[in-house]
């Protein structure tokens, strides 16, 4: 790599922002908004803005308010009022409605695609001079030689399997930049890497995180009531299981329904796509989808993590925003306006100040981190299961976070219980026959495209431990808990285990599940080309 | 000599085509636009005869409205020299796209023209066959390896029975297949530089070309939904199974 490094092709800019999601173009838009002449970048791994975004979304408006005001007057395509709120306890057959939490109200909110969105704001960025490259994935950290950030370094294109060019090589270019804005939203691969070089996360409990799968349907005419949002918490989870889920009607029949699990869970078997696939079959629910077609679907996780997670958020030419932070608030489940009003927050600091340094302190004193510091110790008192996490969001609530107690975080990938320590959980699953029969059919609706031949993207640390330890501890729990059965366990009788792990990479809808669940941590997931991935239409 | 090469904006081949629900079209609200694959294999020709040395000037054309500069641009940032949007309202039919290319081809005296063998979305495979005939040249289809010398070029054109080669006299009309070559990745700093390379509009009006709908769509529907299959336990079962839905 080194020896190439030198001949890499150069281009320069102020600031070079990775990731054309909310936070990011929020970033870019506000930068150009104060300073026009400043030369600013968006380098986007999705074919184009918004193919890899999958999001609820019941958004607050305000941020975008602020960023863009008079942005109703033109609005994105998707674009409905919340008319209606609701959320129900349910039990294997019964809905029982409860009262919706105040963090949970919806009035004023609008129900949005957050990949339309994105591709909505994205020309809004580019009229003000922005230049934005969908298509390219940022592969990995330039650094300075005083062991700053100092830029990204884009992903080589026509590079075989076995890492050897192709007739159709194309080395990836350095673009270099005094500040890098990382808005990679959850669990971003450079972000990660950042993290752990400048230690960022040394005085914050570890990340936490939930994986959200979702479908948008086109269900028969007369079930949709646009604007109506609908959440529900319990089956098909078990008490110790945190999660839920969201019904949005959109407009033109339109529904979008996901369901998010926290990725703590405990049970090694546990499969959040099974889960979601059951909650489509509760007795309140199938009929709304009996007679429609998905018209799309994937995977995402999400941060949870909240305050007590929040890393430090700046580093020597660095800077994280949005879910790249960890910014979402949980209990509300919306991290969009919160990811845009850090993307707008961070413009503000660096137009201000002239740099990166101090947005930490600049962020901390902020609303975005106020938010965030008042409902902290919701997720966490779900640890105890379901009803005592219940009590403890009651109390929160009620005095609006101002106890004088945080309760911790632990790492996702540390709670799975061992095989032999777990009490089986009965699982009396329905049999299923609304679509999709499987992960591979639903995949199909993540129109997801990576040319096969190319390195796999999920680097595997340690394959030993997937044959050897992971099966009798845990029964390879790779193989349920990736939404889209990228990872596979093949009988191979010439392998002393008798099984060898095949990785169906061209599946991955880039959720990054894997590299959170994962008990080993050898999981690590890498750009794959630049523009492969998912291709999301309306998600 | 200068190369005319033709570039249609159709919906991503990736992309799950779906009917609208009144018949009328097929969706693209919200859906990935590219260009039409076999467009982006005739331009990567083109560069490759221009890097030869035997062509100077490569100058991608698309018809339609404003939106298929987003594909012209991505032609100037693979390489062509400057493009041309003829622009217009409605959808084009092929023999009026083959009409207008008639006069583009005489307004710049390119010496060849490459096209796609069909664009993805209607799958006509007729611009360039019309074009060969409107314009009185030779014509060269399904191309899957081209070879210029002097004014002729040496073609390999994919037939049914296999492979023939023909070599045609210059300026003509080529149409390439899918593996003439794989298309090159745009560079980063190839797509800035695109921004500032010519993209002349031309109304189509002004080529003094009329729209003509000789063809008229009368309505879309999906292919039929597949049936749900049911596991048999033998040949016996198959057999009766068969049977009782009369297929044996
Ligand atoms: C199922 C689900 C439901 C949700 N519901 C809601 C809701 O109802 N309301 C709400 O407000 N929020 C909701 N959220 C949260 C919301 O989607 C996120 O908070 C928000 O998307 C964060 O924005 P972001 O810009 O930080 O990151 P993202 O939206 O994740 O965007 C990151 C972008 O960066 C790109 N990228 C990442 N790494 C690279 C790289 N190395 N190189 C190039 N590009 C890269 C990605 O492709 C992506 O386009 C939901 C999330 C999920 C998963
Ligand atoms: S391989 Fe990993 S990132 Fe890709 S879909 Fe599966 S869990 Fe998600």
């Amino acid at each position: 790599m080194s020896e190439t490094a030198n001949e890499r092709e150069v281009m320069e800019y102020d600031i070079i922002i990775v990731g054309a999601g909310p936070a990011g173009l929020a970033c870019a838009i506000r930068l150009k908004q104060l300073k026009p002449d400043m030369m600013v970048a968006v380098i986007e791994k999705g074919a184009e803005v918004g193919a890899h975004i999958l999001s609820g979304a019941v958004i607050e408006p305000g941020a975008l308010d602020e960023l863009l005001p008079g942005w109703l007057d033109n609005p994105p395509p998707v674009c409905i009022p919340v008319a209606d709120d609701e959320i129900a306890f349910l039990t294997a057959t019964s809905k029982r409605k409860i009262p919706t939490p105040p963090q949970q109200r919806n009035h004023g909110n609008f129900i949005v695609s957050l990949g339309a969105l994105c591709a909505w704001m994205a020309p809004q960025a580019e009229d003000l001079g922005v230049d934005i490259f969908p298509g390219y994935a940022a592969a990995g950290i330039r650094y300075t030689d005083d062991g700053a950030v100092g830029g990204v370094i884009i992903g080589d294109m026509g590079v075989n399997r076995e890492g050897q060019p192709k007739d159709t090589y194309m080395q990836g270019i350095e673009i270099h930049a005094p500040l890098t804005v990382l808005a990679e939203g959850s669990r971003g691969h450079l972000s990660k890497e950042l993290i752990t070089k400048y230690k960022l996360d040394q005085d914050s409990d570890p990340q936490a995180y939930g994986v959200g799968i979702k479908e948008l349907w086109q269900v028969a005419p007369g079930k949709c009531k646009p604007g109506t949002v609908q959440h529900s918490i319990g089956w098909p989870l078990d008490t110790s299981t945190y999660g839920g889920s969201f019904i949005y009607h959109m407009d033109k029949d339109r529904i979008a329904v996901g369901f998010v699990c926290a990725l703590d869970y405990s049970d090694p078997e546990f499969s959040p796509f099974e889960a979601f696939q059951q909650f489509k079959h509760h007795p309140s629910v199938k009929p709304l989808f009996e007679g429609g077609e998905i018209l799309s679907g994937g995977a995402r996780t999400i941060v949870e993590g909240g305050a007590q997670s929040l890393p430090k958020i700046e580093m020597p030419g660095a800077l994280l925003i949005g879910d790249a932070a960890g910014l979402l608030n949980l209990p509300k489940i919306k991290g969009t306006h919160q990811a845009i009003r850090s993307g707008t927050l961070a413009a503000n600091h660096v137009v201000e100040t002239g740099g990166g340094r101090g947005f930490d302190t600049t962020l901390r004193e902020s609303p975005i981190f106020k938010e965030l510091h008042k409902v902290r110790n919701i997720r966490p008192g779900f640890n105890k299961g379901l009803w005592r996490g219940l009590i403890t969001a009651g109390i929160e609530t009620i005095t609006a976070g101002k106890l004088p107690r945080t309760l911790h975080n632990h790492a996702d990938h540390s709670s799975l219980i061992k095989l032999q320590d777990m009490q089986t959980i009965e699982r009396p699953w329905v049999e299923r026959d609304l679509a999709p029969r499987d992960r591979l059919a639903s995949v199909y609706f993540a129109t997801t495209d990576h040319d096969e031949d190319q390195p796999i993207h999920l680097q595997i640390l340690d394959p030993e431990v997937c044959t050897t330890r992971c099966g009798e501890e845990y029964n390879y729990p790779c193989t349920r808990f990736c939404p889209a059965e990228v990872y596979e366990m093949i009988d191979d009788p010439d392998t002393k285990a008798g099984k060898r792990l095949q990785i169906n990479a061209a599946n991955c809808v880039h959720c990054k599940t894997c590299d959170i669940k994962d008990p080993y941590q050898i999981i690590n997931w890498v750009t794959p080309e630049g523009g492969a991935g998912p291709n999301y239409q309306n998600l | 000599m200068k190369i005319l090469v033709g570039i249609k904006r159709v919906i991503d081949y990736n992309v799950r085509i779906r009917v609208k629900s009144d018949g009328s079209g097929v969706e693209t609200d919200g859906v990935k636009m590219s260009i039409n694959p076999f467009d982006e294999i005739a331009l990567e020709e083109a560069l490759r005869i221009r890097e030869a040395g035997n062509a100077d000037e490569v100058i991608v054309v698309s018809l339609g409205g404003n939106e298929c500069q987003q594909q012209l641009r991505t032609g100037l940032a693979m390489g062509a020299d400057r493009a041309i949007q003829v622009d217009s309202a409605e959808s084009l039919q092929p023999l009026t796209i083959a009409r207008a290319f008639l006069k583009l081809v005489e307004k710049e005296q390119a010496g060849l023209v490459m096209l796609g063998k069909q664009a993805i979305d209607g799958d006509n495979s007729q611009t360039a066959q019309m074009l060969a005939a409107l314009w009185g040249r030779p014509q060269a289809t399904f191309a899957s390896a081209v070879e210029l010398s002097g004014n002729k070029a040496m073609v390999t054109r994919e037939v049914d029975a296999g492979l023939e080669r023909i070599e045609v006299d210059l300026p003509a009309v080529i149409s390439v297949d899918l593996r003439l070559n794989e298309p090159r990745f745009v560079k980063l700093p190839d797509i800035m530089k695109a921004k500032r390379k010519p993209l002349e509009v031309i109304p189509v009006e002004d080529l003094g070309v009329a729209p003509e709908n000789d063809l008229q769509f009368t309505s879309h529907t999906p292919p039929p939904v597949r049936e749900k299959g049911i596991m048999v336990e033998d040949a016996a079962q198959l057999v009766a199974e068969l049977k009782t839905r009369g297929l044996l």
